[in-house]
């Protein structure tokens, strides 16, 4: 990389008005890795919105390229969706069941978490007794366990007490794998929240109850936010928690279940594909896109779950 | 809420006072009961019933959020009735214990039943000693595991993730305010997408189609409007792990920018100025005072890329399968789990992805009861 010559400080915020080589080329170097980071999505957009035949035989770009010859259309999505099922071999695509799956699937596995997390974090931070602080560190010390350790054992219990391909099952499997970040995330700030900002309602005598539901719970909004945007995105995604506890029931699947059921049987079938990707993308994007200022919060916090 | 009297104890009466702690407490016990066996009589209702999908999984989100908040708020009322000194030891379980108990069960427990199970055959019936774990270090598909975790995924996923993030973070601190914003939108965008999303993404990306005909995948047509051949690039061992690779470093090097971004710009200016003023260009203010300062943060990036190469699984699943020589180590813990059905390989493998990740483990605890010693 050219830099600025070093007798003309350029200030670090870019206020500096002259155009410098180095500023070109870093501009150059940014714009060239948004594009190569854009482009693959953006080809998924519009292949996605092509006629079958269009996208197998000529590449999206063409349609950017010759823009008055292109053909639109939103038949990849009603078949996508099952909505309208003309082509007999696409009748078992239906995602539009995977949709409202995936939502069952991933709401409450995101404010089951958070309640419970919020619940133990103000436990830890301010209510005293013994072991305290042996808990703290158990559940937190175990955030970057492989999920993989748990499958097994867990998915055995759930056959035996009929949990398996249920709801149920999985938010609680989504709740214990997503706890140790909930509550470390919820005690760092739950903690930091002033003492005497509830001093004075426990000289009124209130309850610990009525403390963490009127007090606490609306004072981290932040926070709960935070690990909320995480937790969806991660529920939302999540394919191996899934393919565990979901997969003996069709009618039970998620997106990415059904995604890569896809890609198993219609791999060469990319306007069907590249439909259903952006159907399995639209909602996390809104909310990501939503609540990003929370989610970065939450990653500059320290740790992050993988 | 009435405040009891200073004594607890059902004062001796004629009338039978059920406004006592007692008596609310026996009460309250019983609306738990009722409201348990009424959660657990709707929970078999929703799992066998057929009604229309949506109306289901509706009816199932609010069975499962009032669920959790209706007995908290029972377990709490109910906590409240006892005396004093009682209460003062239960109010913690009723807080912290659903926590305990959801992660002992979920990890805890589990994790030591996994390690047990890892000794014994197929079902679970026949202890075989190390048998698991002689396949689990020598197979062919381990081995390739291992050098695909650990030379492409943790080495190339890691290194790209964040040399990418650091450029792209340093860099856009010096641009437009809105040019910043634009460009780490789109850098970060990808992490809202799942692996299987992105699978599909870049399987397109790297589609091939024989010579001759028109390639419908962006990189074979690059490829070919240079003047190569088109190649089936996820076939190409062992080179067809870095084609895996890069879409995790698509997928990741967005969460390295982020986090560096708000490191850099926690960076003080004298600092900087000070350097510049020094006479050294930018280059050098970066590597000797910028990436000196934010050394922490690197590592903790870098801890946690490397996490998520070693537990790698949706990507290889959705893209070759393990097949052509991508095998990963979470892949073959899947494939023994739920093809081969094989629990006590499934089992070793699982503990080997866990040892592998415990040096890691152990550092991320010790940097952070560190942290926590005035706890």
């Amino acid at each position: 990389m050219r830099s600025a010559t070093p007798t003309n400080p350029v200030s670090r915020t870019g206020k500096n008005r002259s155009v410098k080589p180095g500023v070109i080329v870093v501009y150059a170097v940014l714009i060239f890795l948004t594009f190569i980071w854009i482009t693959p999505t953006i080809g998924l957009l519009i292949s996605s919105v092509r006629p079958a035949d269009a996208v197998s035989s000529s590449g999206w770009w063409t349609v950017i390229a010759d823009p008055s010859n292109a053909e639109f259309t939103l038949d990849n999505y009603r078949t996508a969706l099952g909505i309208q099922t003309a082509a007999r071999k696409h009748a078992n695509v239906n995602l539009l069941s995977a949709l409202v799956n995936t939502i069952a699937v991933a709401v409450p596995s995101t404010i089951i978490p958070i309640l419970i997390a919020a619940a133990a974090a103000y436990g830890f931070a301010w209510i005293r007794f013994p072991g305290r602080r042996w808990l703290f560190v158990i559940i937190v010390g175990l955030m970057s366990v492989p999920l993989q350790v748990s499958l097994i054992p867990v998915l055995r219990d759930y056959i035996k007490i009929g949990l398996n391909g249920t709801y149920l099952g999985v938010w609680l499997a989504h709740t214990g794998f997503g706890l140790p970040l909930a509550v470390y995330l919820l005690y760092n700030y739950i903690s930091t929240i002033p003492r005497d900002i509830f001093e004075s309602a426990f000289i009124d005598g209130a309850t610990h109850f009525t403390i963490f539901t009127r007090l606490i719970l609306p004072l981290s909004t932040p926070a709960l936010a935070s690990f909320a945007t995480f937790q969806f995105l991660w529920t939302w995604n999540d394919l191996l928690v899934a393919l565990v506890f979901l997969s003996a029931d069709a009618g039970t699947q998620v997106l990415t279940q059904r995604l890569l059921g896809l890609i198993g049987s219609f791999g060469q079938d990319w306007h069907l594909l590249t439909a259903g990707a952006f159907i399995s993308m639209i909602i996390p994007l809104t909310v990501f896109f939503l609540l990003q200022r929370y989610f970065v919060r939450g990653l500059t916090a320290g740790s992050v779950k993988q | 809420m009435m405040r009891p009297a200073p004594e607890p104890q059902p004062r001796p009466g004629l009338r039978v006072r059920l406004d006592t702690p007692l008596w609310r407490g026996v009460l309250i016990a019983l609306v738990t009961a009722v409201a348990i066996a009424f959660l657990l009589e709707t929970f078999f209702f929703l799992r066998d019933a057929t009604l229309p999908q949506w109306l289901l999984a509706l009816l199932a989100i609010v069975w499962g959020v009032g669920g959790v908040m209706l007995l908290f708020t029972l377990a709490a009322y109910l906590v409240e009735q006892f005396p004093a000194t009682w209460k003062r030891r239960l109010i913690p379980i009723v807080f912290v214990g659903p926590a305990v108990a959801v992660v002992v069960g979920y990890l805890l427990l589990p994790t030591i039943r996994t390690l047990v199970a890892s000794f014994y055959d197929a079902n679970g019936q026949q202890f075989v000693g190390l048998a698991n774990y002689v396949y689990a270090f020598s197979s062919r598909e381990m081995l390739t595991s291992f050098r695909n975790n650990f030379l492409f995924w943790l080495t190339f996923g890691t290194s790209f993730s964040v040399v990418f993030g650091l450029i792209i973070a340093v860099m856009a601190d010096r641009t437009h305010p809105v040019f910043e914003k634009v460009c780490k939108a789109i850098i970060f965008m990808p992490m809202a997408i799942s692996m299987v999303g992105a699978s599909v993404i870049w399987k397109f990306v790297y589609e091939y189609r024989p010579p001759g005909s028109n390639q419908i995948g962006l990189l074979n047509a690059l490829v070919t409007a240079l003047g190569g051949d088109p190649a089936p690039w996820l076939l190409r061992q062992p080179w067809n792990n870095l084609f895996l690779v890069f879409i995790f470093v698509w997928l990741q090097t967005g969460f390295a920018m982020v986090v560096f971004s708000a490191a850099i710009k926690n960076v003080p200016s004298e600092l900087l100025e000070a350097g510049r003023i020094d006479g050294a260009n930018e280059v050098q203010v970066f590597f000797h005072i910028t990436l000196p300062t934010i050394k922490g943060t690197v590592l903790t990036v870098a801890t946690t890329v490397v996490l998520g190469t070693l537990k790698i699984f949706d990507v290889v699943q959705s893209m070759t399968g393990g097949n052509y020589g991508t095998q990963v180590i979470a892949n073959v813990q899947y494939t023994q789990m739920f093809r081969q059905f094989n629990y006590g390989r499934a089992a070793a493998v699982a503990i080997v992805l866990l040892l592998v990740v415990l040096p890691i483990m152990l550092y991320n605890l010790r940097d952070f009861s560190k942290r926590t010693e005035a706890f």
